[in-house]
């Protein structure tokens, strides 16, 4: 076990440093002047230059990655180059409304998925599965921001049931109020991973249903139900970790448009902020941090996948 | 690839109702783009006087907010939105498919290299490196299509490579090679012909990422830029209308969604047709 983890995690090492270099270069390879933000029609030309000397700009590519690394590793990312900011208290000051909206998002979608894909599973090619399945189809190929549009002319515009934008009403402090803000955004993002959970897991029921086990308990007499509840559940309720662990890079970008069209102060607006104003060390930041989120989410999952299956542990099944 | 997968293919489609919707609905699009310009509406004409009007019989789907027919709107935001899907998939397979027959035909440290750069390009949150380079580069249609290639790829690189892996140890190969025939004779004569189902069903499913994508990218604003449309610019524009003149969000997303699940069930339909061991679903 602790030769997994040990192994899994020498390799996120030199994937997160490739993963930084690659955004380091893109950005830098990007045209637009980033010292232009600062520039005001009545600067002169060292004024300009000077600038570009504080922000480290005049260094050699290699030398201002080094630079910015030293200070990820101790915890500054940088300044935002608009509000100058320091871009981890920016992120971190959005992560609770990003976290917020994704977290109970994806855990009404698991809890949703679990039944769902499970009944459309064992009852295969039956009415109740096509219904759900066609559902699910969709789910997975619906344009969320459309979606989302919808849901605002309805319910908001039409209905006046809901807020659309944002996540407080100016003036109110109540967490009434953020959750009715939060309705429309998270039942949009819940239909997005509620369709591609309910398909995994109805394809694993399926699987299992083709067990052994499965025959030999129907052998034993047992009904269909308890089957799926006592047996076939829990070998479908496993690749669950690994679909959770995948979802952690959504976390951040996942709602990114979903968060853009409600208005909705997370991290997905952020960078939507950031790269329309070119704030650099805002995007770099938001990049990278999700690009951690993601390597450790995979990481957790494997771990977690591990300790739950112990045949992984010995490298029987790899995973 | 013989003759009784195709039958079984023709099979497969035949008997699935929505299988047979999803192809006459791409038919139809894919038409409908093709031959936009026999409309007889210019889709740029602008007309203030019949600004935001509903559906009618004039105007099938109503027009914008400049007065512009918004069906024939539709039609040429189409064209571009099948575009850019067709064109990144056959970008992104063509890189799945080189790098994933190497990597899988050679392994070793190749097979390695290739694989650390393959996850590297997973772990990347690709929606911001899209919006990224299509704000550094200019968002033209051509530098959007390879965009979405290149963050595309992955999927059937990974496909591929398994599928290459499992092949060349089969004996024709094994025999091929002990005869002394070339790396690239074995691959193009004995590995590609039997990959061609798994790179069909990738690449059908390539095309709905890709359309979804694109559509995605111009609802924000990043992706084609005016006078061009497509179905996500149009959803962008709709948005500040949608309290007056719902049917501007009501249809672009309409046909998104179409298209996106059209694909998206022919794929599966695809995959079960080639890999009759599966079963029906």
């Amino acid at each position: 076990m602790r030769q997994l983890i040990v192994r899994r995690l020498l390799q996120a090492i030199p994937m997160l440093f490739v993963v930084s270099v690659v955004c380091f270069g893109m950005i830098k390879l990007a045209p637009g002047d980033p010292v232009l933000s600062f520039v005001t029609p009545n600067m002169h030309a060292e004024d300009i230059e000077r600038i570009r000397h504080n922000l480290g700009l005049d260094q050699p590519a290699y030398v201002q990655y080094l630079l910015w690394l030293k200070e990820c590793l101790s915890g500054n990312l940088g300044y935002s180059l608009v509000n100058h900011q320091p871009v981890l208290d920016q992120i971190v000051d959005r992560l609770p409304a990003t976290v917020g909206l994704m977290g109970i998002s994806i855990a009404l979608a698991v809890l949703l998925a679990i039944p769902l894909g499970m009944i459309a599973g064992a009852n295969r090619n039956r009415w109740i599965d096509k219904l759900i399945n066609l559902i699910a189809y969709i789910g997975i190929s619906v344009p969320l921001f459309w979606l989302a549009i919808l849901f605002i002319y309805l319910f908001a515009i039409k209905l006046h049931w809901l807020p659309s934008m944002g996540m407080r009403t100016i003036g109110k402090e109540s967490a009434l109020d953020v959750v009715k803000h939060g309705i429309l955004p998270c039942a949009v993002l819940t239909i997005g991973f509620l369709a591609s959970y309910v398909r995994y897991i109805r394809s694993g029921t399926i699987g299992q249903f083709k067990e052994e086990y499965v025959q030999i308990q129907y052998a034993f007499g047992s009904k269909k139900s308890t089957v799926l509840f006592r047996h076939v559940m829990k070998h479908v309720l496993l690749p669950i970790i690994t679909l959770l662990g995948m979802s952690m890079g959504d976390l951040v970008t996942g709602a990114l448009v979903t968060e853009t069209v409600f208005s909705w102060p997370g991290i997905g607006s952020l960078g939507m902020t950031a790269v329309r104003g070119m704030d650099y060390p805002v995007i770099m930041g938001i990049t990278l941090f999700s690009a951690v989120l993601l390597i450790l989410g995979n990481l957790a999952a494997d771990i977690l996948y591990g300790v739950a299956d112990p045949r992984i542990k010995s490298g029987e099944v790899s995973s | 690839m013989n003759r009784t997968r195709w039958q079984n293919l023709r099979s497969e489609l035949l008997a699935n109702k929505f299988g047979i919707v999803a192809i006459v609905i791409l038919a139809v699009f894919t038409l409908s783009a093709i031959f936009a310009f026999l409309s007889p509406i210019d889709p740029n004409q602008l007309d203030v006087t019949a600004k935001l009007q509903s559906p009618n019989a004039k105007h099938w789907f109503g027009t914008d907010d400049y007065g512009r027919d918004y069906f024939t709107r539709a039609l040429y935001g189409g064209r571009v939105s099948l575009l850019v899907g067709f064109a990144s998939m056959i970008i992104a397979t063509g890189i799945g498919v080189v790098i994933g027959v190497v990597s899988g035909y050679f392994g070793g440290r190749l097979d390695n290299l290739l694989m650390r750069i393959l996850e590297v390009f997973l772990s990347i949150p690709s929606f911001l490196v899209l919006l990224l380079l299509s704000v550094f580069l200019h968002p033209s249609v051509g530098n959007i299509i390879v965009i979405i290639a290149l963050l595309m790829w992955m999927n059937i690189a990974r496909i591929v490579r398994a599928e290459t892996m499992s092949l060349k140890t089969r004996e024709y190969v094994l025999y091929a090679k002990a005869s002394g025939q070339s790396a690239f004779g074995i691959v193009s004569k004995h590995i590609l012909p039997n990959l061609v189902p798994v790179i069909i069903v990738g690449a059908t499913n390539n095309i709905a990422s890709a359309i979804m994508m694109e559509s995605s990218l111009s609802f924000l604003g990043f992706g084609v830029q005016p006078p061009n449309a497509t179905w996500g610019s149009m959803l962008n524009n709709a948005q500040g209308y949608v309290a007056y003149a719902p049917h501007l969000a009501l249809f672009p997303g309409l046909l998104i969604l179409l298209t996106v699940l059209s694909f998206n069930i022919l794929g599966d339909i695809l995959r079960v047709g080639f890999e009759p061991k599966l079963g029906r679903r």
